[in-house]
C-alpha cells in the first residue's frame, strides 16, 4: 500500500533544477507497510523521496540505482534545491556521461535516515505529532537498502541493471548485492569497504560528540525548541572533511597561505585559507542537513559490517551471487583504503564471481569519487557498456 | 611481474594474434571458464571472448594495464600470481591459463600447484631457455642471451625462474601432473608437437604452450 506524491520542492527554485538540460523527475512514495527493520523493530509508515533521470525501457531491465554518501542526497545529476550547486555526481551522470541518462533509468533516492524528504530523525513521528528526534530507530546500511528495494518494487523493477555508489553508497552497493543478489545485475562498489575501520568509527564518534556538546542540541530534541546545534554541526562537518582529503590535496590547494591577509593576526581569527575553507565547510552543510540525520547515518556506517552478518567469513555475503562486480578504490584513499576494496576483491573470489578491480590513481584523497578522474570514468564507462551488452540492451 | 609479456607493436598493429594465444584458443573449450593470469593487455582474453565466447577473467600485476582492459569491458583485477592466487576456490575455472609469466613468478611451483587447483585444466607457456640461440649465445660469447621472448638485460629482466622444456617438463612429473597436449615453437612460430622425445624440440622450440592436468583428476 503506498500512496505517490509529488514533490515538495519550492516553486520558486524549480526553474534552476536543469544543469545541462538534466532535469529530474522527483517524486516520493509514502509506505504504510511496515519496514522491518534489523534492530527487530518496525517502521510504519515510511517515505522514500527520489529522483529519477531518462526513460525506463518496456522491459525495465535499463534501472540504475545510484546510492548516495553520508551527507549526500538524490540530487545526483540536477541543480541543488538548497545550494544552488551542481548534482553531486554530475560528471559522472547525466546526457552522453558514463552512466548516460539517454540509454538508463538512472534512480537515486534520499535514504532512509536522510533529511531530505525520506523519513528520517527529523521527520513527524504520527504517534505523536512531533518530530522523531531520539525516538526514531537506529537504522542500518540494510535497512536503508530493503527501503530502497521497496521502492524498486513499487516501479515494478524487479531487477537492477546496476546498483553503484561510493563510500557508504558503496556498503549500500555490497548490501544489495548480498541481501537482493537476484535484483543485481551489476555492482559498482567505489572507495569503500565491507566494514567500518576503528579509524573511521573513532572520527564518527568525534563528530557526533561535537553535534552531542552543542547545548542547543537539546538532548536531540532541538526541533521542538526552534533551535539546531549550528556549531556543533560544523565542527562535525569540519573535523569529517578533513577525512575526505589528503594531506597532498590539502598542501596542494592551501599550503600555509594566509587568507587575505598579509600576516598573521595574533588573534584565533580563520588566518590560514585552510581555516577559512573548512569554516565555510561547516556552515554551509548545515544549512542542508539535520543533525539528528548525521548521528543517524555515521551509526549506521558504524554498525556496517558485511562479513559479521555472515559468520565473519565476508565471502559467504556474496556466496552464489551471478552479480558482475567492478570495485574501485583511489591511491590516495585513507578513509577506505585500496587494502579494504582488496578485501571485497578476495571475498568476491572465493566465490569465484564475476570481478573487476582498478585501482586508480589520484592525490585527492577520498573525495577522488566526486572528481574529474579521466581513468576512473574510462573504467566506469567500459564495465557499464560491457555489463549492457550481456544485458543485451542497446549500445551507446 | 604479470606483464611480462605483449604482442610485438608490429603484430599489433597488424591486429595479428601471437601463436601462443592462437593455440591456447584451440586447447579451450567453446563457452568455458577461463582465468588468465597475467593477463596483460587483455589480448588473450579478447581472443577467447570473441572466438570461443569463454566466460574469461583476467588477474594482472601492472595498475595501468588492468584500468585498460576493464575500461574495454574484460574482468580483470589487479592483483600477483604469487599473492592472490589463494583466493580462489578448487576447480572455479575450466581453464587457468599462465602465459610467458611463470619465469617471472617468486615460486613458480606453488604457482603451477595453484593453477592446477583453480583449474580442472592448466594451461601454461614460457620461453624455451633451451632454444639454440640461447645454448649458443652463451657457449661461445659466454653471455647472458636477449631475444625477442628475454628482451631485458639480466641486472633488469623481471625472469628470475627460466627454464627449458626439458626443465618444465620434469617440472610437471615431480607435481604429478598429466601432460595433455604440448607444443613448442620455432622462431618463425611453426608448431613443433612435443611427444616422447624432447631432445629436438627443447633445441629449436622458442616457446613452448603445455596443456596440464592432475592425474587424480578424471
Amino acid at each position: 500500500m503506498t500512496s505517490q506524491t509529488q514533490p515538495d520542492t519550492p516553486d520558486n527554485i524549480k526553474d534552476d533544477i536543469d544543469v545541462d538540460g538534466v532535469s529530474p523527475q522527483m517524486g516520493s512514495v509514502t509506505f504504510t507497510d511496515a519496514l522491518e527493520l534489523d534492530n527487530g523493530r518496525k517502521l510504519a509508515p515510511f517515505t522514500i523521496a527520489y529522483n529519477a533521470y531518462g526513460e525506463l525501457n518496456a522491459e525495465k531491465s535499463n534501472a540504475i540505482l545510484i546510492c548516495h554518501a553520508l551527507t549526500g542526497d538524490q540530487h545526483v545529476a540536477n541543480r541543488h534545491p538548497i545550494t544552488g550547486k551542481e548534482g553531486w555526481w554530475s560528471l559522472l551522470v547525466g546526457p552522453g556521461k558514463p552512466i548516460d541518462t539517454n540509454r538508463f533509468y538512472v534512480i537515486c533516492t534520499n535514504i532512509l535516515g536522510g533529511c531530505l524528504g525520506s523519513t528520517g530523525p527529523a521527520s513527524i513521528d504520527p504517534q505523536t505529532g512531533a518530530a522523531y528526534g531520539l525516538t526514531f530507530p537506529v537504522i542500518t546500511i540494510g535497512d536503508m537498502v530493503d527501503a530502497q528495494a521497496r521502492l524498486m518494487d513499487h516501479l515494478g523493477i524487479d531487477q537492477l541493471f546496476a546498483v553503484v555508489g561510493g563510500s557508504m553508497g558503496g556498503m549500500q552497493v555490497l548490501e544489495w548485492a548480498s541481501r537482493h543478489k537476484e535484483r543485481v545485475f551489476a555492482a559498482v562498489p567505489i572507495a569503500t569497504a565491507a566494514w567500518h575501520s576503528s579509524q573511521n568509527i573513532a572520527f564518527h564518534e568525534v563528530g557526533r560528540q561535537a553535534v552531542m556538546a552543542d547545548p542547543q542540541w537539546m538532548r536531540g530534541d532541538y526541533l521542538k525548541h526552534g533551535v539546531t546545534p549550528r556549531n556543533g554541526l560544523s565542527v562535525a562537518r569540519m573535523a569529517a572533511h578533513i577525512t575526505y582529503l589528503s594531506e597532498d590535496a590539502l598542501h596542494a590547494k592551501f599550503g600555509r597561505n594566509l587568507q587575505n591577509r598579509a600576516d598573521r593576526t595574533f588573534s584565533f581569527d580563520a588566518d590560514f585559507q585552510v581555516e577559512s575553507y573548512l569554516r565555510h565547510q561547516g556552515s554551509t552543510f548545515v544549512d542542508r542537513f539535520d543533525a539528528n540525520s548525521y548521528l543517524y547515518i555515521t551509526r549506521a556506517m558504524d554498525y556496517f559490517d558485511l562479513a559479521a552478518e555472515h559468520g565473519d567469513v565476508l565471502a559467504e555475503a556474496f556466496r552464489g551471487t551471478q552479480s558482475r562486480f567492478c570495485v574501485v578504490s583511489f591511491t590516495s584513499d585513507w578513509l577506505y583504503p585500496t587494502r579494504e576494496s582488496r578485501e571485497i576483491v578476495q571475498a568476491l573470489n572465493a566465490v569465484a564471481a564475476n570481478v573487476s578491480f582498478v585501482e586508480i590513481e589520484s592525490n585527492a584523497g577520498h573525495d577522488a569519487f566526486l572528481l574529474d578522474e579521466p581513468e576512473f570514468f574510462a573504467t566506469i564507462t567500459g564495465f557499464i557498456n560491457s555489463c549492457a551488452q550481456k544485458r543485451g540492451l542497446p549500445a551507446a | 611481474m604479470l606483464d611480462r609479456t605483449k604482442p610485438s607493436r608490429s603484430a599489433r598493429q597488424h591486429h595479428q594474434h601471437r601463436v601462443d594465444h592462437l593455440l591456447i584458443a584451440e586447447m579451450v573449450a567453446p563457452g568455458s571458464r577461463v582465468l588468465d593470469v597475467g593477463c596483460g593487455d587483455g589480448a588473450l582474453l579478447q581472443l577467447l571472448a570473441d572466438t570461443k565466447a569463454v566466460d574469461g577473467r583476467g588477474v594482472e600485476l601492472s595498475r595501468e594495464k588492468v584500468n585498460a582492459c576493464v575500461a574495454r569491458g574484460l574482468s580483470v583485477i589487479q592483483g600477483d600470481a604469487d599473492q592472490d592466487l589463494d583466493d580462489y576456490p578448487d576447480q572455479a575455472f575450466d581453464y587457468a591459463v599462465l602465459s610467458l609469466t611463470i619465469q617471472a613468478t617468486q615460486r613458480p611451483r606453488d604457482v603451477l600447484v595453484n593453477l592446477l587447483r583453480i583449474g580442472h585444466r592448466a594451461i601454461v607457456s614460457f620461453p624455451n631457455f633451451g632454444h639454440w640461440m640461447i645454448r649458443a649465445e652463451l657457449l661461445f660469447n659466454g653471455r647472458m642471451p636477449q631475444t625477442a621472448n628475454l628482451p631485458e638485460p639480466w641486472y633488469s629482466s623481471p625472469d628470475s625462474h627460466l627454464c627449458t622444456i626439458r626443465d618444465f617438463v620434469e617440472l610437471c612429473d615431480v607435481l604429478d601432473t598429466v601432460v595433455e597436449e604440448a607444443v613448442a615453437f620455432n622462431s618463425a612460430g611453426r608448431r613443433l608437437p612435443i611427444k616422447k622425445s624432447l631432445t629436438l624440440q627443447n633445441l629449436l622450440g622458442e616457446k613452448a604452450v603445455f596443456k596440464l592436468r592432475r592425474r587424480k583428476h578424471v
